[in-house]
């Protein structure tokens, strides 16, 4: 497998919405109004309920394993929440290589990671780095 | 407040043993609506890769429901916050705010999780207070960080968190 700069991933894209938050509430243990009622979503400032930060950290890791495959390995990533992943956007997680470098038997790519809305609001931007599969 | 930068707080929580179980529940719903890669349900498949068996979606959460200790006790994250920031467990005031939201995360990863093992998350550090204006008002930044570990002692993640409240 091989990486150049400015080479962009194959998107991971997800619905927005309780179908979604609700599985992952349930497995994270994460039921906080904001993410299960509009009220208190607009309490908070918002248009409504929003999807959990956690859940975009996930996407962002699927989008790196979809790419680097079962043996690739996820070295790290980092994100900032920006704007609200509100119900019924899709929310698309990209990435964009941005260096190629090797630590001894390592090869490690970083990229520049985000997820975003179909009319391209940025909700998660950040970075990631990972080792690509062996040989 | 900022007195207490650097200091640790909260407690060392130990996770029950990972069952295949919940790295198949977490896998289904960060891929809903479509089927996980094999290497998080399939014990036939996962036993051909490298791993030897199947492991964790990296961002797993293993300390969710239950620990070793018990329950977890619901913490309350709106009105008078509880639970929400490190001040209590400082035994400082903290700062008189309402809302609190998940600012921003970077997780190191080191050894893969596995059914059966067991992980200690160590204290929190406090790294970081800081303030900035946004558009929900003025916004108390902080920054934590905690490290998890197995039972063999290796680093499993490292993770380092911002909360927001205002």
């Amino acid at each position: 497998m091989e990486a150049t700069i400015g080479q962009e991933l194959p998107v991971f894209e997800r619905m927005s919405g309780f179908h979604a938050w609700n599985r992952f509430a349930a497995v994270n243990e994460e039921f906080v109004p904001i993410h299960m009622d509009d009220e208190a979503g607009k309490r908070a400032g918002y248009p409504g309920a929003f999807g959990m930060g956690n859940l975009q950290v996930a996407y962002l890791h699927a989008l790196l394993r979809q790419w680097i495959g079962d043996e690739g390995r996820i070295v790290n990533v980092s994100c900032q929440m920006r704007a609200p992943n509100l119900r019924g956007l899709r929310t698309t997680a990209r990435g964009r290589v941005t260096a190629v470098r090797q630590e001894g038997a390592d090869t490690l790519v970083d990229l520049e990671v985000w997820t975003e809305t179909e009319e391209g609001t940025v909700l998660a931007p950040g970075t990631a780095t990972v080792a690509l599969p062996p040989g | 407040m900022r007195a207490a930068v650097g200091r640790e707080f909260g407690s060392t929580r130990q996770s029950l043993p990972i069952s295949l179980s919940d790295i198949r529940r977490w896998a289904a719903a960060i891929y809903y609506p479509e089927a996980p890669p094999r290497l998080f349900w399939d014990e036939e498949y996962a036993a051909t890769t490298s791993y030897g068996g199947v492991v964790a979606p990296e961002e797993f959460n293993p300390f969710a429901w239950f620990t070793a200790e018990g329950p977890n006790l619901p913490s309350s994250f709106e009105g008078p916050v509880r639970n929400a920031g490190p001040e209590e467990s400082l035994g400082i005031k903290g700062p008189s705010t309402s809302f609190i939201l998940n600012g921003g995360l970077s997780m190191t990863h080191g050894a893969r999780m596995r059914p059966g093992d067991v992980i200690t998350s160590g204290l929190t550090k406090l790294v970081e207070y800081r303030e900035r204006q946004s558009r929900l008002g003025l916004m108390l930044i902080t920054e934590t960080e905690t490290t998890w570990t197995n039972q063999k002692g290796e680093m499993v993640r490292t993770t380092r968190s911002t909360l927001l409240r205002y």
